[in-house]
């Protein structure tokens, strides 16, 4: 208990007017206790840091904690994730966003941050649902649930963050769950440390929007159904229907800032340079 | 020991709008390039392809999209550097949001927008000026901005410095209007040594980061800017903002901060004013222009005055804030106040608001992707 003392001292903002927006029973913010727990775990000095959020409900986690955060706008993260990754290489750039701000309007921006393999991690909490608009459809949102959008149950297929990504060309790729928060521990800490552009695809339950439309009695059924209906990558078997969580991609390929900084190398020492 | 410095030779050379702007970015310390191909602005991104990987610091990223070029450079300027785009009407559309974020979180930035006809696709090797109004007020909410254009391949260079130097010395967005013509017209232009010109840069906290509050009421409203990065861990974000940099809805702190982002502009209006007078002080007639359109109106002129008609010219370097004194002036002592220019009224419209009743204001509007001739000008002038 002392150590979580410690890490709140160390790692949330004092001057920031608490309490925190997320409604009881959230999975964001034991996501949000995982992103702490790694930072510290791989002992990162807090001004190195950066963690750059979208909009929705992951989007306010960015004002927590004693990092340097920007709170951008809706899909928009990784573009300026981008444009400070490029500026300055040294800073650790984190990225949260939901499944909304990931997949729907940010969806080229993720795609196009795994194909040039920039060295940002980004965070992806999943809980299947526009949260703070009210609950309406998402392109995470299973096929058949109901929602405020789509009161007669998703006609659409939704997208697999790990497949999409792993295929656009990220070097680490990942998927845990607000229910196995050690190993989310694991998988962010790893997807820290890893060169080149990381994913860390989070299931985090929303009981307010997601569970009341979707006949949950509450949070606690919801992470009992994480725990029921996920498997370990390791041990699926063919044709499980349950989520596999784990570690899906894992390359050392250099990420771009590193080439970027190779080719000023070499163009200064072919003496292009001016 | 002192030092003998040589004298240092003019560079003249021969080249196009979007080059010299290229050149004005890179001399005014422009070490951040983020963009997205588009006619007829890709110039300037090609050359910045070529020069900023070279140099000692410079950052050239394509990015996927418009959006995303802007999201690039906001992100790098939060970061310390001086970064800038390019691009041209649809993709100024698509940029807009972002704008306004930057408008929000006073992030130093520049922004060219090589104008084309439109709307939509248009005419995209063809210049206009219909971007106007949208470069005041295209981004969403009420919010303050300075917008800039250039009229001949000379000021392309000089006008870009002054948009980083006044990114910097306000922490706004700056847009340069730039319209095709000028973009790709080539003439000789003289490139002045870096130190020769004024370089200003974002002032950076004194105070310990303790005591620091990103968003404080500053002297001159303008408050010192903290790169990500330096130590102090600050929070940037788009919602309303109290002094401290958190999201916040009380009324008083939200007037406050509104109010400021509007005067920081407003009271340095005099310095932000630019604009040249041909011939005004004794003018009957005169013409307000901007773009290429003031290089045929100065010819124009020219013809007229030969001609015994006492024209003027007033050309706007800063579009907004508007001229509000130069244009008043005119319209006080003018027969009649002419606004020639590719679009169906946008600075007209502004002209016709500052006169109120003075004088007659005519327009003269072009909108075939033709640029107005020195001869319709000046018919419209005798």
């Amino acid at each position: 208990m002392a150590d979580v003392t410690q890490l709140i001292h160390d790692y949330l903002r004092h001057n920031k007017k608490f309490p925190h927006v997320f409604c009881p029973g959230c999975g964001h913010g034991i996501v949000l206790g995982s992103l702490i727990r790694s930072v510290h775990a791989l002992q990162l000095p807090k001004d190195d840091v950066v963690i750059v959020a979208g909009i929705g409900c992951s989007g306010r986690m960015a004002v927590y904690v004693d990092f340097n955060t920007v709170h951008t706008t809706h899909g928009r993260a990784l573009t300026f994730a981008t444009g400070i990754k490029m500026a300055n290489p040294r800073l650790k750039v984190i990225c949260v966003m939901g499944d909304g701000d990931a997949l729907s309007i940010g969806g080229n921006h993720l795609i196009h941050a795994a194909r040039r393999n920039i060295g940002i991690t980004a965070l992806v909490l999943n809980n299947m649902i526009y949260g703070m608009t009210g609950g309406q459809c998402s392109p995470a949102t299973p096929q058949g649930n109901n929602t405020m959008t789509t009161p007669n149950g998703s006609l659409e297929q939704p997208f697999d963050t790990v497949e999409l990504v792993s295929a656009a060309g990220a070097n680490y790729v990942a998927r845990g769950t607000s229910f196995h928060a050690q190993q989310l521990d694991r998988l962010i800490t790893d997807a820290i440390q890893h060169p080149g552009f990381s994913v860390v695809e989070a299931l985090s339950p929303c009981p307010t929007q997601y569970g009341r439309k979707n006949k949950f009695k509450g949070a606690v059924p919801m992470y009992e159904w994480l725990k029921k209906n996920t498997v370990k990558l390791e041990n699926r078997k063919e044709n499980d229907p349950r989520i596999p969580v784990g570690v899906f991609r894992n390359l050392d390929r250099p990420g771009l800032e590193e080439r970027y900084a190779d080719l000023k190398a070499q163009i200064r020492a072919k003496g292009q340079g001016r | 020991m002192a030092t003998i410095r040589k004298k240092r030779k003019k560079v003249e050379v021969f080249a196009q709008g979007n080059e010299a702007i290229a050149e004005g970015a890179l001399l005014a310390g422009c070490s951040f390039f983020g963009g997205y191909p588009i006619t007829p602005s890709t110039e300037i991104m090609e050359i910045m392809s070529q020069r900023l990987p070279g140099s000692e610091d410079g950052v050239f990223i394509q990015m996927e999209d418009e959006i995303a070029s802007m999201g690039a450079i906001i992100g790098a300027s939060l970061a310390g550097r001086k970064a800038m785009t390019a691009t041209s009407g649809p993709g100024f559309s698509l940029m807009q949001e972002h704008i306004g974020y930057a408008c929000m979180v006073e992030a130093p930035l520049v922004v060219v927008n090589v104008m084309r006809g439109g709307p939509s696709t248009g005419l995209p090797t063809s210049p206009a000026q219909g971007d106007v109004q949208m470069a005041r007020w295209g981004t969403h909410g009420d919010h303050s901005i300075i917008v800039l254009s250039a009229s001949t391949v000379q000021e392309c260079l000089e006008m870009t410095v002054v948009a980083f130097n006044m990114a910097e010395k306000y922490r706004t967005p700056v847009v340069l209007l730039v319209d095709e013509v000028t973009a790709h017209t080539r003439e000789k232009i003289t490139i002045p040594h870096a130190e020769d010109l004024e370089i200003l840069s974002r002032v950076v906290p004194s105070v310990p980061p303790e005591w620091f509050k990103p968003y404080a009421e500053a002297t001159r409203a303008v408050p010192a800017m903290a790169p990500i990065g330096s130590g102090y861990r600050t929070h940037v974000t788009g919602l309303t903002h109290d002094t401290m940099g958190f999201p916040t809805s009380r009324p008083d702190e939200v007037n406050d901060a509104m109010k400021r982002l509007f005067r920081k502009i407003d009271q340095f209006y005099g310095d932000i004013m630019m604009v040249d007078e041909f011939m005004c002080e004794d003018a009957e007639v005169a013409v307000v222009a901007y773009g290429s359109v003031a290089r045929s109106a100065h010819y124009a002129v020219e013809q007229a005055r030969e001609r015994g008609v006492k024209a003027g010219l007033l050309t706007l370097k800063t579009l907004y804030p508007f001229a509000r004194p130069a244009v008043e002036k005119l319209c006080r002592k003018c027969r009649h106040v002419l606004v020639p220019e590719m679009n169906m009224g946008q600075i007209s419209r502004e002209v016709k608001r500052v006169n109120n009743g003075l004088t007659r204001v005519r327009t003269l509007n072009r909108v075939d992707g033709q640029i107005i001739t020195p001869s319709e000008i000046l018919k419209a002038i005798l």
